[in-house]
């Protein structure tokens, strides 16, 4: 191989990844949590929920920085793994959206009436509208770049599109839901890193949790990058 | 030093009452059923890591291949 090996070889981050996770499943349960009365047991979704974003957030800002480097070289490879790295992204961002949906409809919802009506005030949550704009601006990404037929344009256009879209992504997702009143945590000071925004029991999952799902992300991404390498020399040949 | 005593048991107080109200799965922790859950999480990782290990393996030799 390379004389320099490459990261998507290597297997000690991807074992430590593993090792993070195995430990969220097990800490992530038995961990003493704050006694919430809406909350109960659900804090813990923290450790699954959140870190679904958060590796989201992780793998979008990878992606943006492999469109910068395309930009900067023109090598395709790069842009190859930008949009594996979006691909991925979206999938976390989806499972996000889906948990919190699971998530909330037990916690936010008003138990004494039926779903449907505290379904107006729940789908007029900022939040829940800030991150379904991040997740269709990616969303066009993906559109955009599978109607263009040159190669070397679809690199550039979505190259340069990644970083717009990255642009949006985090006023969408953490300013525009902080300006207007929300139900979801987080609304105020700098949510999940302040350091007294949550129980330091929690901390000491939750941290090695988001590192954990991401690692996973970037791990799955880096083999979906070398599959698309080996379709894309079969097409040269 | 009586007010600093009362206020110290009323902290306590709340702090027990506080943690009395809210129902949680203690249960759960207490006859050790948690474990069950763990185990099944784990398992399913197990599962899925070595599913991307297999996957892993194949690209390579796919990769030695070409």
């Amino acid at each position: 191989m390379a004389e320099r090996k490459n990261y998507m070889y290597m297997s000690w981050w991807k074992i430590l990844g593993v090792v993070l996770l195995a430990y969220t499943f097990t800490a992530g349960l038995l961990v003493n949590v704050p006694r919430l009365p809406q909350l109960q047991e659900t804090i813990r979704n923290l450790f699954f929920h959140v870190c679904m974003w958060f590796g989201m957030m992780i793998l979008f800002t990878i992606s943006f920085i492999q469109a910068i480097k395309f930009l900067r070289t023109n090598k395709i490879e790069y842009d190859i793994a930008s949009r594996q790295y979006i691909g991925v992204g979206m999938l976390f961002g989806l499972l996000g959206y889906l948990t919190g949906t699971i998530w909330m409809s037990y916690t936010w919802a008003d138990p004494n009436n039926p779903a449907y009506a505290s379904f107006g005030s729940i789908a007029r949550e900022p939040k829940l509208i800030g991150a379904a704009i991040a997740l269709l601006v990616y969303a066009a990404y993906l559109v955009l770049r599978d109607s263009i037929q040159d190669m070397d344009k679809k690199a550039r256009i979505s190259a340069v599109y990644n970083i717009f879209a990255f642009a949006m992504l985090f006023p969408s997702i953490w300013i525009i839901p902080r300006l207007l009143p929300s139900l979801h945590p987080g609304g105020e000071g700098n949510p999940a890193l302040n350091f007294n925004d949550i129980d330091s029991n929690m901390r000491l999952v939750f941290y090695p949790a988001v590192i954990g799902w991401s690692l996973l992300g970037v791990w799955i991404t880096t083999l979906k990058i070398r599959l698309k390498k080996i379709s894309e020399q079969k097409l040269v040949q | 030093m009586k007010k600093i005593t009362g206020l110290f048991v009323f902290l306590l107080l709340n702090k027990f009452l506080n943690a009395q109200d809210v129902k949680m799965a203690d249960v759960m922790r207490e006859n050790g059923k948690i474990y069950v859950v763990i185990a099944v999480m784990l398992t399913i990782l197990a599962g899925v890591v070595f599913y991307l290990v297999r996957l892993e393996r194949k690209i390579s030799r796919l990769e030695k291949n070409k």
